[in-house]
C-alpha cells in the first residue's frame, strides 16, 4: 500500500473498559473512548505540535505510537511498522521523552545511564561517542555527566533525558511535555536544541505540550485533539480563523462615555465591533481577526474624542480555549 | 548480554553509593548477630545437638544468617518496592517501550545488588562473628565455591519470589500487603529465626520443601558440609528447580500483565 506519511493513522481508536462498583456485588462496565477515530499523516522531517486539554487523548496516542498500547480499532503505522506488533524493532528507530517520567538511573551518575543506552540499543562505539559528544555540547551537559541523577535540577534532568532518547539516532522523536515545569532559560535551551536537531538531522518530531510558546517557536503545523477527536490540523495561523478569533482595539477617550457602537459598514445587522469592557475613559472593543482595523479606527476617530489607541493580536491560548469549550 | 552486565554493574554501584547506610547496616547486623548468638548458646546448652547441629555449627548458622540477610533479601526488600511503585505510578510504561526484557533487567539489577550486599553487608559481620565466637568454618577449600554457588541459586530464588510479589501490583494496585506477607513468610520459612531442621513432623517437612529454604537453610548446610557428593547435587537441583519454576510463573504473570496494560491501559 502506497503511503506518503512516515507516521500514518487511519481511524485509530482506543476504548478503555472501566469497571465501577455498583452495589455490593454488581459491577457496572463503562466504555471510555480515549481516542475516537483519529486520522493523520506526518511526513519525514516534519515537526508537529499535538495539543489538547488534559485527558484529551494525547498521551494515549503517543503510547499507541510507541507500541505500549494496542489500538482498539483503525490502522497505525510508524516507518511502515505496526508498533504494537513489533514494539522492540520499532524501539530502535524511535526516541521518547516523557516529561513527567525519567528513563535515567536515579541513584547513578548521568554517564551510567548513557552507557546503558549504548548497550540497550547496540549503538556502534564510534557512533555512540559522537552522538554523546554532540548532545553534551548542545545541551550543555559537560559538568553534569558525573553527577547522580537525583541531584540534578528538573531542567538539567530533562536535558539529560532528551540526550538519552537521541543517542541511538532515532528517526522519530516523541516528546510528551518536554518543557513542563522548566524555567524560561531551560525552556529556551530545550527549544533551541530541538530546532537544530530537526534542521540538521531531519528528525521527525511529534510534540505534545500545554505550553503554546513551544508550538509557536517550533512547529509549523499543529493538531488539536479534544475528547479523543482531531479538532484541527493545519498551520498555527489557520487556527485563528477556525477558532473565530477576534482582535482587540483598546481606545482611550477624552472622557468617560457609554460603550462605543458602530454599525456594520455594509449595512448588515451585525455591528462592526462590540465593546467587551469599559473602564473609565478606556474601552476594549473586539472585532473579527480577519477584518481590517483601519476603517474602524477612522470611524471611531471621526465620531468620538479619541486620545490614544492600540490593537492587540488574538491570543492563541484564548483561541484554543474557545475551541475546547465549543466541543460537547 | 552486555546490556544486562551493565545493568548488574549499575545495581552494584547504586547500592555502593550509600556508604553510611551500609556502615549502619553492618552495625545492625552485628548487634542482632550477638543477640541471636547468645540466645542460641542458651538453647543449645539445654538441648545439645538440636536439629543435628552442635553449638559451634549453630553459631555459624546465626552469623551466616546475618551475612545473607541482605544478600538473599530474606525479609524482602531490594527492588520490589521500586517496581511496585513504578507499576502504581505508571512509570512502568517507560520500561515497557525499551528494547529489553523486563524480568531479565530486574534480575540483573538484583544480582548486582546481591553481590554488593554480600561484600558490603555480609563479609564484615561474618568476620566479627568468627573473631568472637568459635565458628565451624569449612575444612576443605572447595566448600567455599560450593557455598557461593548455593548462595547464588538462593538469590535467584529470592528474586523470583519477590518478582511475583511485585507483579501482583498490576492487579492489586497497592503492593504493600503482598510485600508484608512475603516478608513474614520469608522471615519464618527461610529459617532466619530458627533453623528449619528444628521443626518437627509435617511442619518441618513442608518448611524444608518450600522455596524459601533455598535462601538460607540450604546454603548454610552446604557451608557446614551437610551436603556432599550426590547430596550436594540434589541440593543444587532443589534450588535450581524452584528458581526455574518461580521464574517461569513470573514470566507468565508478566506476559499476562503487560498484555492487560497494553490492551487495557492499566
Amino acid at each position: 500500500m502506497a503511503d506518503d506519511g512516515f507516521i500514518s493513522l487511519d481511524g485509530v481508536e482506543k476504548v478503555f473498559e472501566v469497571r465501577r462498583r455498583a452495589g455490593l456485588l454488581r459491577r457496572e462496565r463503562r466504555e471510555v473512548r480515549a481516542v475516537d477515530g483519529i486520522s493523520f499523516r506526518v511526513a519525514r522531517g516534519e515537526m508537529v505540535g499535538y495539543i489538547g486539554p488534559n485527558g484529551a487523548g494525547k498521551s494515549t496516542t503517543i503510547k499507541m505510537l510507541t507500541g505500549i498500547l494496542t489500538p482498539s480499532g483503525g490502522r497505525l503505522r510508524v516507518a511502515g511498522i505496526d508498533p504494537s506488533r513489533e514494539r522492540t524493532r520499532l524501539a530502535h528507530r524511535i526516541g521518547v521523552v516523557f516529561g513527567q517520567r525519567t528513563t535515567l538511573w536515579w541513584d547513578l551518575p548521568l554517564r551510567d545511564s548513557y552507557r546503558l543506552m549504548h548497550r540497550m540499543y547496540r549503538i556502534p562505539d564510534r557512533r555512540y561517542r559522537e552522538n554523546l559528544e554532540r548532545c553534551v555540547e548542545l545541551l550543555d551537559l559537560g559538568e553534569l555527566l558525573e553527577v547522580p541523577v537525583r541531584q540534578l535540577s528538573l531542567g538539567q534532568r530533562m536535558r539529560g533525558d532528551i540526550a538519552a532518547a537521541l543517542l541511538h539516532d532515532p528517526e522519530v522523536l516523541y516528546l510528551d511535555e518536554p518543557t513542563i515545569g522548566l524555567d524560561v532559560i531551560s525552556k529556551a535551551k530545550v527549544r533551541q536544541f530541538l530546532k537544530e536537531l530537526n534542521a540538521e538531522r531531519g528528525t521527525t518530531v511529534l510534540l505534545t505540550t500545554h505550553d503554546l510558546t513551544d508550538i509557536e517557536q517550533l512547529c509549523s503545523r499543529v493538531m488539536v485533539i479534544d475528547h479523543g477527536r482531531l479538532m484541527y490540523d493545519g498551520s498555527l495561523a489557520g487556527l485563528h480563523e477556525v477558532g473565530e478569533s477576534e482582535r482587540m482595539l483598546v481606545v482611550d477617550l477624552e472622557s468617560e462615555l457609554p460603550p462605543i457602537r458602530l454599525d456594520s459598514a455594509d449595512g448588515g445587522d451585525q455591528p462592526a465591533l462590540r465593546a467587551v469592557k469599559v473602564e473609565g475613559p478606556r474601552q476594549w472593543l473586539a472585532f473579527p481577526a480577519a477584518a481590517s482595523a483601519a476603517p474602524l479606527v477612522a470611524r471611531i476617530a471621526a465620531d468620538y474624542p479619541l486620545v490614544d489607541l492600540s490593537v492587540r493580536e488574538p491570543d492563541i491560548e484564548a483561541v484554543i480555549a474557545r475551541m475546547y469549550e465549543s466541543t460537547p | 548480554m552486555r546490556l544486562y552486565a551493565v545493568v548488574a554493574a549499575g545495581g552494584f554501584r547504586r547500592y555502593a553509593t550509600y556508604r553510611t547506610a551500609t556502615a549502619a547496616g553492618v552495625f545492625t547486623n552485628t548487634v542482632f548477630g550477638f543477640i541471636m548468638a547468645y540466645t542460641y548458646i542458651a538453647l543449645w546448652d539445654v538441648r545439645p545437638q538440636l536439629g543435628g547441629y552442635d553449638t559451634s555449627q549453630a553459631l555459624t548458622y546465626v552469623w551466616l544468617g546475618q551475612a545473607l540477610l541482605m544478600t538473599s533479601a530474606l525479609m524482602g526488600g531490594g527492588f520490589e518496592s521500586e517496581l511496585v511503585e513504578r507499576i502504581r505510578t505508571g512509570d512502568i510504561a517507560v520500561d515497557l517501550y525499551r528494547p529489553a526484557d523486563l524480568q531479565l533487567w530486574w534480575l540483573a539489577a538484583d544480582l548486582g545488588r546481591a553481590a554488593f550486599h554480600l561484600l558490603g553487608r555480609g563479609v564484615a559481620p561474618m568476620c566479627l562473628g568468627a573473631l568472637v565466637f568459635d565458628l565451624a568454618l569449612p575444612g576443605s577449600f572447595w566448600t567455599w565455591p560450593a557455598f557461593l554457588l548455593s548462595v547464588f541459586l538462593g538469590v535467584v530464588v529470592s528474586f523470583a519470589i519477590r518478582y511475583l510479589v511485585a507483579m501482583s501490583a498490576f492487579w492489586l494496585l497497592d503492593g504493600a500487603g503482598a510485600m508484608q506477607m512475603a516478608m513474614l513468610a520469608g522471615l519464618f520459612f527461610s529459617g532466619m529465626l530458627l533453623p528449619l531442621n528444628l521443626f518437627p513432623g509435617l511442619l518441618g517437612e513442608v518448611a524444608r520443601a518450600l522455596p524459601w529454604s533455598s535462601l538460607l537453610q540450604v546454603p548454610v548446610d552446604v557451608f557446614l558440609g551437610k551436603h556432599t557428593g550426590w547430596g550436594l547435587v540434589e541440593a543444587y537441583v532443589f534450588q535450581a528447580g524452584w528458581a526455574l519454576a518461580l521464574l517461569g510463573v513470573g514470566r507468565l504473570l508478566q506476559t499476562v500483565a503487560t498484555r492487560r496494560v497494553v490492551v487495557q491501559g492499566g
